[in-house]
């Protein structure tokens, strides 16, 4: 198969998986064999990519000119590949936990769900593999599109508030700010393809790239920088492998992603470094870290505690991104993919929770890990992966972060990332302690054990999986170091 | 040879068809006679813009007498971009007519819409062709009264209200138009538009040209629905019959804008209109005015039809924005978005067409839950919805991203941000649709309906999916845009 059509089948995959799963709606264990058949397909349409992107490869499908020279078009780099790798592999965990979640909760409207499921990892992949803005901006809305029935899954009036606030931010920044960024830099280059070293420099004044950045930045609302961050909470109405995949990995990390991708190929890292219009945004993101994780500190809900984590950790890659050297931009690939299995792996608890105790508060959690010992032991090992703990994955993109920034010698990043690393000891390990330690009030877990087993495998799978990338994270670690260094590097 | 007459063919065919109609005094025999022409302009007007899709012309003289002294039809890329979108929306609605009409209209009265209809078609592509300036005025007229008596012809009594209403306003913007024709002529001493164009040069005396170029500009306006002299289409199109409203939405409003391009580019020329005068300026004005303040009506209504008739009138303001813009981008952006809108909003009223015809109310409250129901409808009505608010792949993205481009050439990032804020505004009232239609409890009544019948189904679809197609491939509506916006820019040759 040529890398070509690995491309487009990376797209076309899902949309046909999505067309067969709602054919299917009748029968529905064949369509969820249809939903897991679909993901395995895919990730491993994605791994064939993967060798010839490793040794230097860029291959690239051409689809049609829309405009003239305006392209929907892809190329595959490293940080796409590692997105689109990272998004691909755990839909396939996470169509074995939806199992398990939909039908332990007794959902409606499981075909919907399936089918925009399926959609939305189509329009991940063409977030990841895209070749220019246009082809990003295009798949970024698709993606906004596909997953508000998802948001909206219960139609309760709460579902249909979060629907609006999911799609009025959303839609409203990408269209206010991203596509008039994506416009301006047209206009002024000439080109919206990216390119390695960026391709604004030269041709813009620092005073418009300062502007452009906080188009792009505040234009991509999946990134959930500070003040347009309200969504993601909000969204939590949705069913948790929702949460999980989507406002975990897939949605949230295409707005993180976009926003490296932006910095990295189209402002171009060393074209902007020292420039004085542009050094706002580490304070910006830095507050966003800060801010977020107070939230988090406070919030009882546990999956709103989540969600505010998450919009934390999304300020981490923008940060890391925003302070412009090597070792920090290979750390802001890297954290795309540890906290995405740090995260999922949280949200799988709290659905595995929410399945078998019908419990959703931090404090109703006194005792429940001698219940669920399985779910629990998860939950430690995705908090220490978020805390930054070894040997969990999270620490390992800390580690080139705060590298970066002292490279960078930017002494208040370093001073957040040590404030944000107790304040996530702080929301997290609480939870752990009363799990364990604590005793519940009596009878309060009696009445179940843990969750279905599609999800307790499910989330042990995430949870090794954090572990294990902590000893082996040559593949990631060697696409985020072309990232920065190019092919050679 | 056949080839040179198609400037003719494309009006008297359905000119003829008329009479033959009445003379049949048949709805069914009628129908069929309305789909002929409809194709036949269809096939024409694609033949022609094949003819001069390269740049060039093709002129004809009615009764072989020369222009001056005869009538001249002349087409180049402009014209035939307009009267083939005018072919693409007749085939479409003549298609999808029958069911509607058979709901909506007195079973005597049926040959009579189509006649009307084929007056109407031959009068928008008589305006789309002639050259003659005087001429246009009698196809004006031809088309507008037609249209009076199709809004008239609506089940719903205000009808004949909006038709009137209609017909006042109408009547003041022809009659404008002609007073503007007359000053010309005074002026020039002759009615061919590319002689006065000719002439206007050498005249001494500017003010009667100038008061000519005004009085077209206010009667055109009113004719296209620039706000605030829109107020006659909001009721027009929430109660004229369904397939009526997609018809006219999709192109009596579009070809008035061509009216008024080809004035200011073809007879009084682009440098003298938006650098001697302010006329940018003015219309920059009345097109922000007209996408702010229409959207947020639009909002505000409580009946769907009459929610996309205030939508129409916004859009109309992205294009004449692309006028106002008078660069080579905006004026592309302009004249792209006469084709994109017509798709979108013709397929819109189409649908909307469906859900008259199963549930006979438009208004929110008694349609909630219908996307249960008619989930085609409703879906098609979504994606025509994600086109108005300029969603990437679909057409209306195409529009958006010259106008915002034509905005920053220009210098002014303001009106790029207006733009998109606008769009915003279409956000909020297509998502009122979409809440009303899938998050609501269904109630008895709503319940019991069905899905619209195949033969509104396909058609609608058809222009969705064209909505679609056209959002992805551009070369006929961005290269067709283009090349009629260099045409005019250039000026007479």
């Amino acid at each position: 198969m040529t890398p070509e059509t690995a491309i487009l089948g990376a797209i076309a995959v899902p949309l046909l998986g999505a067309a067969l799963i709602g054919a299917a709606h009748r029968v529905p264990d064949l369509r969820e064999a249809v939903t897991l058949v679909t993901a395995v397909a895919l990730f491993l349409l994605v791994a064939t990519l993967a060798p010839g992107v490793l040794a230097g490869a860029r291959p690239a499908a051409h689809v049609a000119e829309v405009m003239p020279g305006i392209d929907l078009a892809f190329r595959v780099e490293p940080l796409g590949m590692l997105f689109a790798l990272v998004s691909s592999g755990l839909w396939i965990v996470n169509s074995l936990y939806s199992i398990g979640y939909m039908r332990g909760n007794r959902e409606a409207h499981q075909t919907r769900y399936y089918v925009c499921f399926a959609a939305a990892l189509a329009s991940t992949m063409g977030i990841a593999f895209a070749g220019n803005l246009f082809t990003l901006f295009l798949f970024y809305e698709a993606l906004t599109l596909v997953t508000y029935p998802l948001v909206t899954h219960h139609g309760t009036d709460e579902a249909r508030r979060a629907g609006r606030l999911y799609i009025g931010v959303l839609v409203g920044t990408s269209i206010v700010f991203l596509l008039v960024a994506i416009i301006w830099t047209w206009a002024i280059t000439g080109t919206i393809e990216f390119e390695p070293g960026g391709i604004l420099a030269g041709s813009a004044s620092n005073a418009t790239v300062g502007l452009l950045l906080a188009l792009y930045v505040f234009g991509i609302g999946k990134a959930a920088v500070m003040p347009v961050h309200r969504w993601l909470p909000a969204a939590m109405v949705a069913p948790t492998p929702v949460s999980a995949l989507l406002h975990a990995v897939a949605v949230v990390k295409a707005g993180a992603f976009a926003v490296v991708k932006v910095v990295v190929y189209v402002f171009g890292v060393e074209a902007i470094s020292g420039l004085a219009s542009v050094d706002w945004l580490p304070f910006i993101a830095g507050f966003t870290v800060i801010a977020a994780s107070i939230v988090a500190l406070r919030s009882d809900d546990l999956k709103r505690r989540l969600a505010y984590s998450t919009v934390s950790q999304l300020s981490y890659v923008v940060l890391a991104a925003a302070l412009l050297t090597p070792l920090s931009v290979i750390g802001a690939a890297l954290h795309i993919a540890t906290h995405a299995l740090g995260k999922i792996t949280l949200f799988f608890c709290a659905g595995a929770i929410y399945t078998a105790a019908h419990k959703s508060r931090v404090s109703e959690l006194d005792g429940i890990g001698r219940h669920m010992p399985w779910t629990m032991a998860a939950f430690t090992v995705g908090a220490l992966s978020l805390i930054g703990v070894p040997p969990a994955a999270g620490f390992v993109s800390k580690w080139f972060i705060i590298s970066g920034a002292l490279q960078a010698g930017h002494y208040p990043a370093v001073a957040v990332f040590i404030a944000s690393t107790l304040l996530n000891a702080a929301y997290f390990l609480p939870i752990v302690h009363a799990a364990f330690f604590r005793r519940g009030p009596e009878d309060a877990h009696a009445a179940h054990g843990e969750a279905p087993w599609p999800m307790v495998a499910a989330t042990t799978a995430t949870a090794a999986a954090t572990i294990a990338l902590f000893f082996v994270a040559d593949l990631p670690l060697a696409l985020a170091r072309q990232l920065s260094f190019g092919p050679a590097g | 040879m056949i080839s040179s007459h198609l400037p003719i063919l494309l009006v008297v065919v359905p000119l003829i068809a008329a009479p033959v109609m009445v003379i049949l005094r048949s709805g069914a025999a009628a129908w069929v006679l309305a789909i002929a022409v409809s194709w036949a302009a269809l096939a024409i007007s694609g033949a022609l813009f094949v003819q001069v899709a390269g740049g060039g012309h093709v002129s004809y003289f009615l009764g072989s007498w020369p222009a001056p002294w005869g009538i001249e039809y002349r087409v180049d890329v402009v014209n035939a971009y307009l009267a083939l979108l005018v072919g693409v929306v007749a085939a479409v609605v003549s298609v999808y007519s029958p069911r509607s009409v058979l709901a909506e209209i007195e079973p005597g009265r049926r040959y009579l819409f189509y006649t009307m209809y084929a007056l109407c078609l031959s009068g928008l592509l008589g305006i789309a062709v002639t050259g003659d300036a005087f001429n246009l005025f009698v196809f004006l007229e031809i088309s507008s009264l037609s249209s009076y008596v199709l809004i008239a012809l609506g089940r719903d009594r205000r009808a004949l209200m909006a038709a009137y209403q209609y017909l006042i306003l109408g009547t003041i913007g022809a009659t404008f138009y002609v007073i503007g024709v007359g000053m010309l002529y005074l002026a020039t001493g002759t009615l061919n538009l590319a002689d006065m164009a000719a002439r206007l040069a050498g005249v001494s005396e500017p003010r009667a040209v100038l008061a000519a170029l005004a009085f077209i500009t206010v009667g055109v306006s009113l004719k296209l629905a620039l706000f605030p002299l829109h107020l006659w289409l909001p009721n027009a199109y929430a109660y004229a019959p369904s397939a009526v409203t997609a018809f006219l939405a999709a192109t009596a409003t579009k070809v008035s804008v061509y009216v008024l391009l080809r004035y200011y580019y073809s007879v009084f020329g682009g440098s003298t209109v938006f650098h001697a005068l302010p006329m940018g300026e003015i219309l920059l004005v009345f097109s922000l005015a007209a996408m702010f303040i229409a959207s947020t009506i639009a909002i505000f209504q409580e009946n769907v039809k009459r929610m996309f008739a205030y939508s129409s009138v916004a859009q109309i303001g992205y294009i004449t924005l692309g006028v106002a813009l008078a660069s080579m981008t905006g004026l592309t952006a302009g004249l792209v978005h006469v084709f994109n809108h017509a798709l979108t909003k013709g397929a819109l009223f189409l649908l909307l067409g469906g859900i008259a015809l199963r549930a006979g109310a438009m208004r929110f409250g008694s349609i909630g839950g219908i996307g249960r129901v008619m989930p085609l409808t409703c879906f098609g009505i979504v994606l025509g919805g994600l086109s108005l608010i300029g969603v990437p792949a679909t057409v209306g993205f195409v529009s958006k991203w010259y106008l915002v481009q034509a905005a920053l050439e220009r210098g002014s990032p303001w009106i790029a941000f207006a733009v998109v804020a606008s769009s915003l505004l279409a956000l909020v009232y297509v998502w009122r649709f979409i809440e009303v239609a899938y998050f609501r409890e269904p109630d008895a009544r709503v319940s019991a309906l069905r899905e619209a019948p195949a033969s509104m189904l396909v058609p609608a679809w058809a222009l969705i999916a064209a909505c679609i197609y056209f959002g992805i491939d551009t070369d006929l509506t961005l290269g067709g845009a283009a090349a009629a916006a260099w045409e005019l820019i250039r000026g007479p040759q």
